[in-house]
């Protein structure tokens, strides 16, 4: 059976992040732009999942339990925030909510 | 091994690119799913049982749900479809070309000589107990971090959700 070579791999994570930072940065519509970052913290866990399985190394299998976990919590607030700012208007377009712009 | 992962990828990529371009929210769910299941694949061909688990279960099975619960929610009375051309309609090519850049300094880094595979993996590599025993061990302190987020998710997501008068 032959073996993927780690480098595919690599590239396939790379090719998914900037497709997910690309659609992050054009959508205005903030539930897309949170399933873009989804994309995003997909693409870095498949390169860890193959450096894991690279070097033999389960630290990085571990790490990618983490970064679910973390990506969970950080779904969960972002759609909370949603959800808060579609209550005062009928439409949630991230250009209009710049209340806390520095 | 070969063919599964080449499959995997154009199906990865091809959902990814429908999941930003697609105009209603709940097409861009349904693509994430397929996206999950694919990668949960590619998990699968690096011998990382316990993390396809956790892929389908925790987010398909759950961040998705939640996504889809608020996009139920917001889609009550009127669409929040995409205006698409916005205040910000110029940043459209500029996003793209860092896009592009991006993906050439993520090549070259890609590129560059990686340590060749070592040998073979253990034959429990991946697996539960071995996860499991990894993850209760060595990373016990990240473990236990992880329950600390969750709670802080919790009370925030019931704090600004949860009150009947906001004030902004």
């Amino acid at each position: 059976m032959p073996q993927v070579p780690l480098t595919d791999y690599l590239t396939l994570a790379a090719v998914l992040f900037v497709i997910g930072l690309v659609g992050f940065l054009v959508r205005r519509n903030p539930i897309t732009m949170l399933m873009a970052v989804e994309l995003m913290w997909n693409a870095g866990n498949l390169a860890f999942a193959a450096f894991a399985r690279n070097f033999g190394d389960m630290s990085g299998q571990i790490f990618v339990f983490i970064v679910i976990t973390v990506a969970a919590a950080e779904a969960a607030i972002a759609l909370a925030i949603v959800v808060m700012v579609f209550r005062h208007r009928a439409e949630v377009d991230v250009d209009d909510i710049s209340v806390m712009r520095g | 091994m070969l063919v599964l992962f080449w499959v995997c990828a154009a199906v990865l990529v091809f959902t990814a690119i429908a999941v930003v371009s697609s105009r209603q929210p709940v097409h861009s769910v349904v693509g994430l799913i397929v996206n999950f299941a694919a990668l949960a694949v590619l998990f699968l061909t690096l011998s990382a049982e316990f993390l396809a688990m956790m892929q389908i279960i925790i987010y398909a099975g759950a961040i998705l749900v939640l996504f889809l619960f608020v996009i139920a929610l917001l889609t009550i009375g009127n669409q929040p479809v995409d205006r698409g051309e916005g205040r910000l309609a110029f940043q459209t090519v500029p996003s793209i070309l860092s896009g592009i850049a991006a993906l050439a300094l993520m090549a070259i880094g890609v590129r560059s000589a990686w340590a060749a595979s070592a040998a073979a993996p253990p034959p429990d590599f991946g697996t539960v107990p071995s996860f499991g025993q990894e993850l209760l061990t060595t990373h016990l302190f990240a473990f236990e971090a992880t329950a600390v987020i969750l709670l802080v998710a919790i009370i925030g997501v019931v704090l600004m959700a949860g009150r009947k008068e906001v004030r902004f």
